[in-house]
C-alpha cells in the first residue's frame, strides 16, 4: 500500500510531462479534416502527424452533408473539406463557404495534369480556384453477372425478369444515369433550366415504370453491399469500389461499366470559408499527393487518385479489377460530371420526390 | 418576505425559460423567418409565401403528410391494445419483485440506441433473416420471403419503439385505481367488459391520453425507423425535411414544412382530444 503511494507523485509527474510534450505538439496546428470515408486512413494519418507535428481531426461525410454543415456555419468549423468537383461553384456562388486556394502553396508536379486543369476549370467562381482534385471514380452497374448478365445498361435495370432483385438510389446519379441509357445528354442542358426539366421528365416516367421490378432504394454503401453479398441483389448501380470490394469476395459480383458511360466523379481539396489552419490544409495535399502515401489512400479508399505515378504503387489485384471493368473503350466513354449549376437540384428533388410516393 | 419569495420564483423559472428560449422560441423565430423567403436568384432572397403554397400545391406534399398522420394514428391505437393489457397486467395481477422485473422487461430495450433496435429488426424481417429461414426450415414455405421493405415493417418498428411511452404512463395511472373499486364492480353484478368499460378505462384516461399524445408525437417524427424498413413507396414526412435541407439545400422550403408539421400536428391533437371528449387540463391534472 505505501509502495503505491510513493509511486503517486512519480506517476503524475509522467503523466504531466506527457501533457507538456501534448501540448508543445498542439503548437503547430489541429487540421479538422471533413472527408469521406477511406480518404484519411490512420496509417496515412499517423505518417502525417509525425512528419510534421499537426494533428488531425477527421470528420466522414458526404457531399449534401459537407455543404449543409459549413452552410450552417458560414463555413466554419473545418479547415479541409473534400466535396465533389461539380459540387463546389454552385454552393460557392450561392453561399461563399469556401476560400480561394493558393496555387503557390501546393506541388502541382504530384498532380495528373490533365486532372488539375479540368477540375481548376470547373472549381473557378470569378477567377478564383476552389478546388483541386484527390480521389476519382465512378459509379455504374454492380451485377452479379452469372444471374443478371443480361444488364448492360442502366435502363436494363428495369427488364421484368429482374423484379425483386434490383437495387439504386434516389439521388441525382440515378436521374443522370438513366437519362443517358435513354440516349438524352443531361449535362448538355445544365445551362437550360427547360430543356433540363424535359429531360427529367421523361426520366421521372422511365423510374415510376420501372418501379415494381426494384426491391428498395438503398440509401448507405454498407446496405447495399449486404444486399448484394447476400444475393438478395443481383442487379445494382454503385460506386466501382463498391463491384471490386464484392469481387474479392466473390468473383461473380463485380463492377460493369454500362453502354451509356460511366459517370465520372472527381472529389477534391477546398478550404472552408472561415478555417483556421491553412498551413496544415496545405501541408496535407502535399502530403498525401505523393505518389507512395496516395497509394496508401488508393489501398485504403479503393478509388484511384490524381496523384502523378501513385499508380506504380497500387496493388496488382485493384489493377486487374479496374482494367477488367474497364476496358479502353469504356474509359474514354466515362461521362464526368460538369459542374452543377445552382438551382438544379430543385428540380430534381421535385423527380426524386414523386419517384418514392408514386405507387 | 414577498420580494425573496418572487427572487426564489424567478431564480427557479430561469432554466426553463433559458431551455424555452434559447432552445425552442428562438429557432423556430428563425426557422418561420427562412421559411418566409423564396429565392429569385443565385443568393437573392425577397419576402414571399411561396414555400407554403407550394406545400399546399403539389398533392404529393399533403398526400406523404396525410399518410404519416394516418400511419402515426394507427401505430398509436395499435400500441394502446397492446400495451394495455401489458399495463394492466404489470399493474394489478402481479405484485412486488416480478412487477418490479417485468416492469424492468419493457424497459431493456430502451437501453440500447434506436438504431441498433431497428438493425435488430431487419435481422429478423430480411429476405435472408431469421424468420424467413425459419419458415423455410419448418417447410411452411418453399422459398425465401420478403418481410422487409413495406409499411407493415414500418408499423411493426414504430409500434416496438414506443411501447414504453405508452406502458410508463398506463402503469401509474392503473396502480392508482383501488382494487376494492374493481370488487365492488364484481359484487354489484357487473361483467369483465362493463367493468373495463365503466371503471377501468375511465379511470385510466388520463393514462390513455398522455400516452397516446407522446406515442403519435414520436411515431410522427420518427425518421430512422420508417427510413431503415420502409420500402420503396413508403415516404414519410421527416423524410422530406431532412431531404430539403440537406440534399435539395432549400431550406426555406424545408423550414415551411417543418412548420407545417409543427401546425399540423398540434391540429390533430387538438382535433384527437375534442373528439373523445377530454380536455389536456383533465389529463395533466
Amino acid at each position: 500500500m505505501k509502495q503505491t503511494y510513493r509511486r503517486l507523485p512519480l506517476a503524475l509527474s509522467v503523466a504531466a510531462v506527457s501533457m507538456i510534450g501534448l501540448t508543445a505538439g498542439a503548437g503547430a496546428d489541429t487540421l479538422r479534416l471533413l472527408t469521406w470515408g477511406g480518404y484519411a486512413p490512420e496509417n496515412v494519418v499517423a505518417m502525417f502527424e509525425s512528419e510534421t507535428g499537426h494533428t488531425v481531426e477527421v470528420t466522414l461525410s458526404n457531399n449534401e452533408e459537407m455543404i449543409a454543415k459549413l452552410r450552417a456555419t458560414g463555413g466554419s468549423g473545418f479547415d479541409l473539406a473534400q466535396p465533389s468537383q461539380d459540387r463546389i461553384a454552385g454552393p460557392q456562388a450561392e453561399f461563399g463557404i469556401y476560400k480561394p486556394i493558393d496555387l503557390s502553396k501546393i506541388v502541382a508536379s504530384q498532380f495528373i495534369p490533365s486532372m488539375l486543369a479540368a477540375t481548376k476549370g470547373n472549381t473557378t467562381v470569378g477567377g478564383e480556384v476552389y478546388g483541386l482534385p484527390h480521389i476519382w471514380g465512378t459509379s455504374g452497374l454492380v451485377l452479379d453477372t452469372v444471374k443478371a448478365g443480361m444488364v448492360h445498361d442502366y435502363t436494363d435495370l428495369c427488364l421484368p425478369e429482374l423484379t425483386g432483385k434490383v437495387s439504386y438510389r434516389l439521388k441525382r446519379p440515378t436521374l443522370i444515369g438513366f437519362a443517358f441509357a435513354m440516349g438524352m445528354d443531361p449535362f448538355a442542358a445544365y445551362g437550360d433550366e427547360t430543356a433540363y426539366k424535359a429531360i427529367m421528365d421523361k426520366v421521372e416516367a422511365k423510374l415510376i415504370a420501372c418501379k415494381p421490378v426494384v426491391k428498395t432504394y438503398w440509401s448507405g454503401g454498407d446496405e447495399l453491399l449486404g444486399l448484394l453479398r447476400s444475393g438478395e441483389v443481383t442487379a445494382a448501380m454503385a460506386w466501382d469500389t463498391g463491384g471490386w470490394k464484392l469481387n474479392a469476395e466473390n468473383p461473380d459480383i463485380t463492377f460493369v461499366a454500362p453502354k451509356s458511360g460511366a459517370l465520372g466523379w472527381i472529389d477534391t481539396f477546398a478550404l472552408p470559408a472561415k478555417g483556421k489552419a491553412d498551413a496544415a490544409a496545405y501541408d496535407w495535399i502535399n502530403f498525401v499527393m505523393r505518389p507512395e502515401i496516395a497509394a496508401m489512400i488508393t489501398e485504403s479508399a479503393g478509388n484511384f487518385t490524381a496523384s502523378k505515378g501513385a499508380d506504380e504503387f497500387a496493388s496488382a489485384d485493384l489493377k486487374a479489377r479496374y482494367q477488367a471493368s474497364f476496358p479502353p473503350a469504356a474509359v474514354d466513354n466515362i461521362k464526368w460530371y460538369p459542374p452543377v449549376p445552382a438551382g438544379l437540384e430543385a428540380i430534381e428533388g421535385g423527380v426524386l420526390d414523386r419517384v418514392k410516393a408514386a405507387k | 418576505m414577498r420580494t425573496e419569495l418572487r427572487l426564489g420564483f424567478f431564480l427557479l423559472l430561469t432554466p426553463l425559460v433559458l431551455w424555452l428560449s434559447l432552445l425552442i422560441i428562438i429557432p423556430h423565430i428563425d426557422m418561420f423567418l427562412v421559411s418566409l423567403r423564396e429565392r429569385i436568384g443565385v443568393g437573392k432572397y425577397q419576402l414571399s409565401l411561396a414555400n407554403y403554397l407550394t406545400f399546399l400545391e403539389e398533392p404529393l406534399y399533403l398526400w406523404t403528410f396525410l399518410r404519416t398522420a394516418l400511419m402515426s394514428i394507427m401505430a398509436t391505437l395499435i400500441t394502446l391494445v397492446i400495451a394495455f393489457p401489458v399495463s394492466f397486467y404489470i399493474a394489478k395481477m402481479v405484485k412486488g419483485r416480478l412487477q418490479a422485473v417485468l416492469f424492468l422487461l419493457c424497459l431493456v430495450p430502451f437501453w440500447v440506441s434506436e438504431l441498433v433496435r431497428t438493425f435488430g429488426w431487419m435481422i429478423l424481417l430480411r429476405e435472408t433473416g431469421v424468420i424467413s429461414n425459419f419458415l423455410q426450415w419448418a417447410g411452411l414455405v418453399s422459398g425465401p420471403v420478403e418481410m422487409l421493405y413495406n409499411d407493415v415493417a414500418i408499423m411493426i418498428g414504430l409500434v416496438y419503439t414506443s411501447m414504453l411511452f405508452m406502458v410508463v404512463p398506463l402503469v401509474t395511472t392503473l396502480e392508482s385505481l383501488d382494487d376494492a373499486v374493481i370488487e365492488a364492480g364484481y359484487d354489484l353484478g357487473g361483467s369483465g367488459p362493463s367493468i373495463l368499460r365503466e371503471i377501468i378505462i375511465p379511470h385510466a384516461m388520463p393514462g390513455i391520453v398522455s400516452g397516446s399524445i407522446v406515442v403519435f408525437m414520436l411515431s410522427l417524427g420518427n425518421y430512422l425507423t420508417p427510413r431503415i424498413l420502409g420500402g420503396k413507396d413508403s415516404l414519410w414526412f421527416t423524410e422530406l425535411i431532412y431531404s430539403q435541407f440537406i440534399v435539395r439545400f432549400n431550406w426555406e422550403l424545408g423550414a415551411a414544412f417543418g412548420f407545417m408539421l409543427l401546425i399540423l400536428s398540434s391540429v390533430i391533437v387538438w382535433g384527437m382530444l375534442r373528439l373523445t371528449g377530454q380536455t389536456l387540463e383533465k389529463t395533466m391534472g
